[in-house]
């Protein structure tokens, strides 16, 4: 079967449909892109309590060796995360959890001997200003540098009921690279 | 705050296709969503971008079936798969969202992070990599081995996201 390759100009011509630009409940609402110097963490501040739910989109690197950020809410650095993942590693897939933890998981990241390799990050954060509810947060990272790597799904919870107003995304002891891009989405409902 | 998460473009195919692509696109978005609800013959899905069938592909895996939880990696391939093969029972879906972040810079390698899954066989999900650093302007899907083909009324959706 030979193949379809049409380009969007054309495409009704062959059954594509496409599209005018339409509005949606599904909004930006900030963004950070680190620049050369680095930075030590994002912060997306006072977030409009006008969503039903919250996304984050990123593309991260380290300046360093570190290969992992995360991430904490309203500036609580107490003992009030906790999370479960599955990993894998390209060998194996292992599970882990976390209780009573100062943090939040945030996603892989790559790191600065991987020359042009990012981790990638997708994170909902679900009924964030719900104020009868703990938060939750459910991601999808991972990081692949054609031969090593890992890719995750994890929960994690916030056991706090205030609605969320800020994020604060970090590594432990280093920066963040350039290029670094994280995006932050609200959801309507 | 600007609305986003555009549909580009949707084909549902009338008959038994090897390949489909979508070309031409605009670097007007940050991320590319694409959505794929597909059945076929044989071979899991793969993706390539801008028509390089190089060995410039990469990923690692991770997959249920069911019975256990595995991790599988491909390095230097010719594109980027799938966790389920589409063949496993006949009339199955294979449903999968692909995030292609950042798309259009032309800095950083290209990385896909997708779930996927079979309902009748398997879930997954694969972090994807694509060692150049050009802007994806074509993005090709296709069942894996040669002469496979996706099945009549398989649907692709492609969907940009622009962030402020």
């Amino acid at each position: 079967m030979s193949p379809i390759l049409q380009t969007l100009a054309n495409a009704s011509a062959y059954g594509y449909q496409t599209f005018a630009a339409a509005g949606g409940d599904f909004q930006s609402i900030a963004t950070v892109t680190v620049g050369a110097g680095g930075s030590s963490s994002i912060t997306f501040a006072s977030i409009p309590s006008t969503y039903q739910h919250l996304q984050l989109r990123a593309i991260t690197k380290n300046a360093s060796s570190a290969n992992f950020a995360a991430m904490r809410f309203n500036s609580d650095t107490g003992s009030n995360y906790s999370a479960h993942y599955l990993d894998g590693d390209g060998a194996s897939a292992t599970a882990g959890a976390a209780s009573n933890y100062d943090r939040s998981y945030f996603g892989y990241t790559g790191t600065s001997s991987q020359t042009n390799i990012f981790g990638v990050s997708v994170i909902d954060i679900l009924d964030y200003k719900d104020t009868n509810k703990y938060k939750t947060v459910r991601v999808l990272t991972g990081v692949d540098a054609n031969g090593s790597g890992t890719v995750e799904l994890s929960s994690s919870s916030w056991r706090n009921t205030a609605a969320i107003t800020d994020i604060n995304i970090f590594f432990s002891s280093t920066n963040f690279a350039q290029y670094t891009q994280v995006a932050l989405y609200g959801i309507k409902g | 705050m600007p609305t986003t998460y555009t549909p580009i473009a949707t084909t549902t195919l009338g008959s038994n296709t090897g390949t489909v692509t979508f070309s031409s696109i605009s670097g007007t978005y940050t991320d590319l969503v694409l959505i794929t609800n597909v059945s076929g013959n044989d071979g899991a899905i793969c993706i390539r971008f801008n028509s390089d069938t190089g060995s410039n592909y990469s990923n690692t895996g991770l997959r249920g079936n069911g019975t256990s939880a595995s991790s599988t990696r491909a390095t230097n391939f010719s594109y980027i798969a799938g966790t389920s093969n589409l063949s496993v029972t006949a009339g199955s879906l294979q449903t999968a969202i692909w995030n292609i972040q950042n798309y259009s810079n032309t800095t950083t390698n290209k990385t896909v992070l997708f779930r996927d899954g079979m309902a009748t066989h398997i879930t997954g999900a694969t972090v994807g990599l694509w060692r150049n650093t050009a802007a994806i302007t074509s993005v090709s899907l296709s069942p894996e081995f040669g002469a496979n083909v996706f099945y009549t009324g398989s649907t692709f959706t492609l969907y940009g996201v622009k962030s402020a």
